[in-house]
């Protein structure tokens, strides 16, 4: 388990003092105090954690978000931001000593620009709902992750969170132009616009994957894209992981850069399939899903190229989709994997590490040997352009040594991250799951460094604590429950 | 010229930085020094050059990652991504023209000024392809952002703050990025337009059409003309360029150049030789949404200077004579749609007496004074570069 920082006890005395004054500051039902009603708020993603928060603020515009933020940090209130609360991470973990700022009544699309190619949006509009909002126009919002319709940009600009087709398009901070920023004193700062690369310091990459520590955002400035003519998915099945691996190098080798490029392994092949009937071939022992983007024959020439570079790895099977339905239904599996997943063990850890391509076949064997070691299985599905895996643990909650060794295990992949040249967390972010291995990466002073770019932000340490940072490295005494 | 101090490795890097924090004492950072002459001119009586930290250090094709040391030319990353059929796909230009220099610019140097080409416009600039750093902080301990892998989200984001950062905030030793493959084919749909305005409507056409177009600029003369840049497999570049050419017809007429006659004229374009600015003028980079790049060009004009736009007509490159007067004119003209304007090359009178980058609202300057203090705490590196005063 991971330590939570002791509740500042004169706050915990306040707190009818503290709900009042917020009352005030965001009239109507946009302050939550009552027990049932902050339970929905209790946790995130990562469903294994859970904290009842002192209180919820439902702010509709910028203004109240800084007028709550200037209060908090006159008493010295922690603030938890939240968006849809779908990090994987546990980075919208409530504290029982924090009022927790959910943005998702700031959810207005504020302006739509064809011609110079971006979307203003206030950050509580869902991933998808950018895209739905420009669609009829043959445009969309590119970074789409499985979440994309529950996730929030705020959230998603926090986390810079990425999806299935960030090998082509990048990842959430190669698609954004500028933000709305609160500070922690409550001023309210316009970083960037609708222009590209605004002079001066790269605020708007700093605060890019920040999750929460810096400021909170209430709106932000994407770009948006024109769509192809079409996209279409093939399906390769290989006999084993090395061998898939090296067709993925193939490819990328061949000067193809697919839009998407998934792998599955074995166990994660054989959940989807139970849960979609997609048409995986369940004896393959590795499969990939790639995509292509352009006109029918574009998509035809593309697709027979990489077929002809699949068939030189012996492939179990190819399916080349013929239409954009037989490309939904390739998809549909991989789409589902979480919740095919969820179907076989109710619950699972999601892991997010990235490693070097070139070590996916050891990194797979070992992780098949730690399934063995720590007595659970997992199932891997990663994007394999970008060498982002996520193994899922799969454990039984209602049983603490399980969990404890799903723990333990999803410690250990993060740690083999490292190992082979990788990191701890490709896109879903440190939050609180990783935060205690922060330390495997980074040295003491890296660690340090990163503390004092906070601390340029958030003197008193109030924004979303205990996340990112290893406790007892603090500047701002949080000392363990 | 000043002290060099120009060592042979990191821990070189990391004493000089160390010794100038200890003593106080301000240092102007550099590569080759081909960028001296851009922003505000550094008052320190050493320089500290990371020339002699060159060399690519990592290449992995099909992992599409390239590691070199800050000081290695640019010009040698190129050569050693083309043997293997890729490329850097910000296409940062080469200024040695543009800013008189003789030595090529290095990796450091590029993306501490995170300089980008037109492809900048569809595929991302310098920035979105830095994957890690090694740097010397400001007091000389040597720090790791980021990594060697293509997704990487632990932790705060320095990559992306140095680049930019033009060395103020910490001397960058080896840097990772992206890189892709190089396209097959290009090929270029010149139109002749009536007007700046409808140029860059056809820009904004191109660009919102499905082919992929991966340079647009607009070239002011006589007569203008509006330039769009397709990269791919030939086949595809040969059945895309019709269907952009049909589409675009209604804009005026239109003509094809292919392959080396394209890729000489975006290389133009890159370095802005196109703007042909005389060696007595001063050159401003101005960034603003596309639609407001034809007013931006009008203000310019109207100084007696010349533009080139890029990036769909929102990178306004001007050349026009040095003063105060133009730069307070080209500095509103941006303001007008939200855009920057940055003095990019001038004489060093005029890049002391005026703000070479727009001035930040109080609140932001503030936490930029913090940022500047956590990590170069006491202001030795290139103090004054970006701003008076930090
Ligand atoms: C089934 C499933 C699939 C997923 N697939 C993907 C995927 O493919 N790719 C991917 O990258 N992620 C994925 N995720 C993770 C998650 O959806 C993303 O991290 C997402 O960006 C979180 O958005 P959210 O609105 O839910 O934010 P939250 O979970 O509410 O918050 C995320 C973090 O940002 C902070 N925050 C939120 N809003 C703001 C704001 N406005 N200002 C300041 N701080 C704020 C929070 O404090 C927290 O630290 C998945 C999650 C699930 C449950």
């Amino acid at each position: 388990m991971i330590a939570q920082p002791a509740p500042k006890p004169g706050i915990l005395a306040r707190r009818d003092e503290i709900l009042a004054a917020l009352h005030a500051l965001v009239p109507g039902d946009g302050v939550i105090g009552d027990e049932t009603r902050l339970k929905p708020y209790e946790t995130d993603g990562l469903a294994a954690y859970r904290q009842v928060p002192l209180a919820v603020v439902l702010p509709r515009t910028t203004a109240e978000v800084a007028a709550v933020l200037r209060y908090c940090h006159r008493i010295g209130l922690r603030v938890v931001p939240r968006g849809a609360g779908t990090s994987l991470s546990g980075g919208a973990l409530p504290l029982a000593d924090a009022v927790v700022i959910g943005l998702m009544r700031m959810n207005r699309i504020l302006d739509i620009d064809l011609d110079d190619r971006f979307a203003v949006v206030e950050a509580g509009v869902t991933n998808i709902g950018i895209t739905n909002a420009v669609a009829g126009d043959g445009f969309f919002y590119a970074p789409d992750p499985s979440s994309q319709l529950a996730c929030m940009i705020g959230g998603n600009v926090m986390m810079n969170s990425g999806g299935a087709h960030c090998l082509k398009y990048g990842v959430t901070a190669n698609n954004l132009l500028g933000l709305k920023f609160v500070t922690i004193e409550g001023e309210v700062i316009d970083i960037g616009g609708a222009h590209l690369d605004a002079a001066g310091y790269d605020w708007l990459g700093l605060i890019t994957g920040s999750e929460g520590q810096l400021g909170i955002v209430t709106e932000v400035t994407v770009r948006i894209l024109r769509g192809p003519e079409g996209a279409r998915a093939m399906l390769a099945a290989f006999k084993g992981t090395e061998i898939a691996g090296a067709a993925v190098d193939a490819i990328i080798g061949s000067g193809i850069i697919p839009v998407a490029l998934e792998f599955m392994d074995k166990p994660c092949i054989h959940a989807c399939e139970a849960f979609a009937h997609a048409g995986y071939p369940l004896d393959a022992e590795a499969m990939l899903i790639i995509e292509v983007e352009g006109s029918t024959a574009e998509q035809d020439d593309l697709l027979n190229r990489i077929k002809a570079i699949c068939e030189r790895f012996d492939p179990i099977s190819l399916k080349l989709a013929e239409s954009p339905e037989q490309s939904l239904a390739i998809w549909k599996g991989r789409k589902g994997a979480f919740g095919a997943v969820g179907r076989i063990s109710p619950d699972y850890l999601c892991m997010d590490g990235t490693i070097p391509t070139s070590e996916l076949p050891f990194v797979l064997k070992r992780i098949g040997e730690m399934s063995t070691q720590f007595d659970l299985k997992v199932a891997n599905v990663f994007h394999a352009g970008d060498g982002n895996l996520h193994p899922l643990i799969m454990f039984d909650a209602n049983d603490p040594d399980s969990f404890h060794r799903a723990e333990a295990f999803g410690a250990a992949i993060l740690t083999l991250c490292v190992e082979v040249g990788g990191c701890l967390t490709g896109e879903h972010g440190v939050g609180v799951e990783k935060r205690d291995l922060m330390n495997v990466q980074f040295t003491a002073r890296e660690l340090d460094q990163q503390r004092a770019l906070k601390t340029a932000f958030d003197p008193q340490w109030l924004l979303n604590p205990s996340k990112v940072f290893p406790l007892d490295g603090a500047p701002v005494a949080m000392a363990a429950e | 010229m000043t002290d060099l101090l120009a060592p042979a490795d990191e821990a070189g890097v990391a004493a000089a930085v160390a010794a100038a924090h200890a003593a106080r004492e301000p240092l102007a950072v550099e590569g080759n020094g081909t960028k001296r002459g851009l922003l505000r001119p550094v008052q320190a009586a050493r320089t500290l050059s990371v020339r002699n930290l060159s060399g690519i250090t990592l290449y992995r094709p099909a992992e599409l990652v390239l590691s070199a040391r800050a000081g290695t030319p640019i010009p040698e990353i190129e050569a050693a991504l083309a043997e293997k059929g890729q490329h850097l796909i910000a296409e940062p230009p080469d200024l040695r023209a543009l800013l008189g220099a003789s030595e090529p610019a290095t990796l450091g140097g590029i993306v501490a000024a995170n300089l980008s080409g037109p492809r900048r416009i569809a595929w991302g600039a310098m920035r979105d392809h830095v994957l890690g750093v090694r740097f010397v902080n400001g007091a000389g301990e040597v720090l790791r952002s980021g990594g060697r892998v293509l997704k990487n989200v632990t932790g705060l984001d320095l990559c992306k703050l140095l680049a930019g950062s033009y060395g103020t905030l910490g001397v960058m030793t080896e840097i990772t990025i992206k890189v892709l493959p190089a396209p097959e084919a290009s090929a270029t749909l010149l139109i002749t337009v009536p007007d700046l305005a409808a140029g860059v409507r056809a820009l904004s056409a191109g660009l919102g059409s499905p082919f992929g177009v991966s340079g647009a600029a607009l070239l002011p003369g006589a007569p203008h003309q509006a330039a769009l840049r397709l990269e791919d497999f030939a086949t595809s570049v040969a059945y895309r360029m019709g269907r952009l050419r049909e589409d675009l017809s209604r804009f005026g007429d239109a003509r094809v150049i292919e392959d080396a006659a394209s890729r000489a004229f975006w290389r133009d374009v890159r370095d802005a030789a196109v703007l042909a600015a005389q060696p007595e003028d001063a050159v401003w980079r101005i960034s603003v949404r596309p639609s407001a790049g034809p007013a931006v060009a009008q203000a310019v004009q109207a100084l007696g200077g010349r533009a080139l736009l890029d990036w769909g007509g929102g990178l306004v490159w001007v050349a026009a004579p040095a003063s105060e007067a133009a730069h307070d004119a080209l500095v509103a003209a941006a303001a007008v749609s939200g855009g920057t304007c940055t003095l990019f090359r001038a004489p060093e009178t005029l890049r002391l007496a005026v703000a070479v980058l727009p001035a930040e609202p109080a609140p932001l300057a503030a936490i930029g004074a913090r940022v500047k203090a956590a990590l170069d705490p006491a202001g030795i590196l290139n103090p004054g570069r970006m701003r008076a005063g930090l």
